[in-house]
C-alpha cells in the first residue's frame, strides 16, 4: 500500500503541470508520455521476457508513420483511429519479423532486431514517394475523442487537450501492462527469462509466448509513436534510426529493467537531463556514455533499484516485480 | 504399454550415444536406467522427453507416436520430467514455480489480462503440491535461497504438479546427502501414487536407491542395453554387476536382504 502514495502524488503533480505556467517542461512531458508507453512494451519483451531488443525504434517509427500518412494522405484525423491502426499496422509486421527473431536468443536476437530496424530505416529513406525520404511527412493536428481542436493556438492545443488525453493512454496502457504482467501469461514470460528449458519441462510453448510479448511489445512502442506523432509534427527517418533503439534500452536499464516502473522513471529522467545536457554543450552522448558504463558496474538495478534500496526493498519491490 | 521405445539411436558426429535400444514401460512400473557414465543414460530421458531427436527410431507414449515433438507438447500431454541438475526458477518464488506448471496442467498460461493472484484454483493446487514436498513452510522463498536439498524437492515437485502419467527423473537424489537421499524418495513415491502417476522412470546411481525401490532395472552400457531385468535376476548376472554395477560398488545391504 506503501507505493499508492508517492505514486498519486506524482500523478497529481503530472496533471497539475499544464496550470503551473511552464510549458517549455510542459511540452516535454508529452515526450514523457509517448515513450514511457513505448517502454512498457520494450520491458514486457526484455524485463519479463528476457529478450533485448536492438530494433524498437521501427516499431516507435512506425506509430509515427502511422500518424503522418493518415492526416496527411487519407486525410484521417481521428487520434483514436490513428492509435489502432499503429498497433494493428505494427503487429501485421511484428509477426513475421518476431517469429524469425524468437527463433534465436541471446545474442542473435538483439543483433536481429537491429537489422530489421536499419532495414526500415532504409525503407523509410528511400521510397521518397511513399515516405518523404529524409525530410519525411508532416503530421496534422488529430482530432482528439471526436472534438476538432483546429482553432486552437498549437501550444494551447499541445499543453491542454493533447496533453491529458496522453496522460489517459499512458494510464490505461501501465493499467493494461499490469493486468498482462500479474496474468498467467505473465508468470509464464517470467519462467521463460528465468529458465527456457525448465519452463519448456514444463509444459511451456517458449518460442510461441516469446513470439506473444514481441508482438505486444511492438503494439505499445507504436502506439508510443503515434502519441510522438502530433506532439514533433513531423516525422522523419531519424525516428527509426539504431540510435533510438539504442536509447530507449539506455532509458531501460536507467530506470530499472527488473521493476514494473523502472522505465518510466528512466523515460522521465533521460528525457529531462537529456534537453538541459544539449542546451550545455554539444557532447551530451559523452555524459550519457559515462553514465551507462557507471549504471551497469554500480547500478545493475536502475535508479530505482537505487531509490528503493532506500527506502526498504521488500515492500516496493514486492509490490512492482 | 504406456511408454515405449523402438530401436532409438542418438549419434553425436562419430560418437554414438544410443545404438539401438528398445524398452517397454508398463502402467504400474518403477523402472530405474543404470550405468557407468557416458554410457547414454541422460541422452535415453532427453530423448524419451523430446528435448533431443533421435538419429533413428520411435517413441511412442499411451499408443502413439510422440517422436520429434517439442518437450513443452509432451508436458501437455502427460509426461513430465525432473533434471539431473537442480533446474528451478532461481528469481520466482517457490508458489510462483509450482504455479508456471499448474497453469500448464489447466491449459491457463494463455490468459492474458486474468489476475493470477486471484485465481484460487491455481494457488490451492500449487500449495497441494507444496505440501505434499514439504515447501509449504516455504512458499514465498526465492527458489535461488532455498538449501540445496529443497532445491531439488521443488524441481521434482513442480514437475509432479503436472500430474503427468509418467514421470521422468534424471538422478533425482544427485547432490543431495545420504541421509537425504532415502528421506527424499519416499516423498517422490509417496507423492506419486498420491498424484496418480502410472509409471517412473528413473536414471539414478546410488545402487541402495535403485535396487530399494525399483520393480526393472535396465543397464546401460555404450550405447546398448545390457540387461532389462528384476533386480533379483540382475544381480545374478555377473556381467552387468561387474561392469555396471562394480564401478559403483555393489548395493550394501542388498545382498542380505535376499
Amino acid at each position: 500500500m506503501k507505493v499508492w502514495i508517492p505514486l498519486g502524488s506524482v500523478l497529481l503533480l503530472v496533471l497539475a503541470l499544464p496550470q503551473l505556467g511552464w510549458p517549455y517542461y510542459t511540452i516535454l512531458m508529452l515526450s514523457f508520455f509517448a515513450y514511457a508507453t513505448a517502454l512498457l512494451g520494450l520491458n514486457l519483451l526484455f524485463g519479463y521476457t528476457g529478450l533485448l531488443s536492438f530494433g524498437h525504434a521501427l516499431f516507435l517509427g512506425l506509430g509515427a508513420y502511422t500518424t503522418a500518412w493518415l492526416t496527411s494522405v487519407w486525410g484521417i484525423r481521428s487520434m483514436e483511429v490513428m492509435l489502432l491502426t499503429a498497433m494493428v499496422v505494427a503487429v501485421l509486421v511484428a509477426a513475421p519479423i518476431g517469429a524469425l527473431c524468437v527463433r534465436y536468443v541471446t545474442i542473435s536476437f538483439g543483433m536481429l532486431t537491429l537489422a530489421f530496424g536499419m532495414l526500415f530505416y532504409s525503407f523509410l529513406l528511400k521510397f521518397y514517394h511513399l515516405t518523404g525520404g529524409d525530410e519525411g511527412m508532416r503530421v496534422l493536428r488529430p482530432v482528439l475523442l471526436g472534438c476538432d481542436f483546429s482553432g486552437m493556438p498549437k501550444l494551447s492545443f499541445l499543453i491542454g487537450p493533447y496533453y491529458y488525453y496522453s496522460v489517459a493512454v499512458l494510464a490505461i496502457a501501465t493499467g493494461v501492462m499490469w493486468r498482462l504482467v500479474t496474468s498467467p501469461f505473465g508468470l509464464w514470460l517470467k519462467a521463460i527469462r528465468e529458465n527456457p528449458v525448465k519452463a519448456a519441462a514444463l509444459g511451456v510453448s517458449v518460442r510461441r509466448y516469446r513470439w506473444y510479448a514481441f508482438l505486444i511489445s511492438a503494439a505499445y512502442a507504436a502506439v508510443g509513436g503515434a502519441l510522438l506523432g502530433p506532439t514533433i509534427g513531423q516525422v522523419d527517418p531519424g525516428l527509426t534510426y539504431w540510435t533510438q533503439s539504442g536509447h530507449l534500452v539506455f532509458m531501460t536499464l536507467l530506470g530499472g529493467c527488473g521493476y514494473f516502473l523502472g522505465p518510466l522513471l528512466g523515460a522521465l529522467v533521460f528525457i529531462y537531463l537529456q534537453d538541459a545536457l544539449m542546451t550545455m554543450f554539444p557532447y551530451w552522448r559523452l555524459v550519457f556514455g559515462a553514465m551507462l558504463a557507471v549504471l551497469v558496474l554500480l547500478a545493475p538495478e536502475g535508479l530505482l533499484g537505487l531509490l528503493t534500496g532506500r527506502l526498504g526493498r521488500k515492500t516496493v519491490r514486492a509490490a512492482v516485480s | 504399454m504406456i511408454l515405449q521405445a523402438q530401436n532409438i539411436a542418438k549419434a553425436y558426429g562419430e560418437f554414438r550415444a544410443l545404438n539401438g535400444v528398445t524398452l517397454e514401460i508398463a502402467a504400474g512400473e518403477f523402472v530405474s536406467v543404470i550405468g557407468p557414465n557416458g554410457a547414454g543414460k541422460s541422452t535415453l530421458i532427453n530423448v524419451l522427453t523430446g528435448f533431443l531427436t533421435p538419429t533413428a527410431g520411435r517413441v511412442y507414449f499411451k499408443g502413439q507416436d510422440i517422436t520429434g515433438l517439442a518437450p513443452g507438447r509432451l508436458a501437455r500431454l502427460g509426461m513430465a520430467r525432473s533434471f539431473q541438475l537442480v533446474t528451478i526458477f532461481p528469481g520466482l518464488t517457490v508458489l510462483e514455480v509450482l504455479q508456471v506448471a499448474v497453469l500448464s496442467r489447466l491449459r491457463r498460461g494463455g490468459r492474458l489480462l486474468a489476475s493470477l493472484a486471484r485465481d484460487r484454483e491455481v494457488t490451492a493446487q500449487a500449495t497441494e503440491v507444496a505440501e505434499l514436498f514439504m515447501l509449504s513452510e516455504k512458499l514465498g522463498m526465492v527458489a535461488r535461497q532455498l538449501p540445496q536439498g529443497d532445491k531439488k524437492l521443488l524441481d521434482v515437485a513442480s514437475a509432479f504438479a503436472l500430474h503427468p502419467e509418467v514421470m521422468l527423473l534424471d538422478e533425482p537424489t544427485s547432490g543431495v546427502s545420504t541421509r537425504e537421499k532415502h528421506t527424499l524418495m519416499a516423498i517422490l513415491v509417496a507423492a506419486a501414487k498420491r498424484i496418480g502417476i502410472r509409471a517412473i522412470l528413473q536414471v539414478e546411481h546410488d545402487m541402495d536407491i535403485v535396487f530399494g525401490y525399483s520393480d526393472r532395472i535396465i543397464a546401460l552400457h555404450q550405447g546398448r542395453i545390457l540387461a532389462d531385468a528384476t533386480p533379483q535376476t540382475l544381480q545374478e548376472n555377473d556381467d552387468v554387476m561387474r561392469l555396471v554395477v562394480g564401478q559403483q560398488g555393489r548395493p550394501p545391504g542388498f545382498g542380505r536382504s535376499t
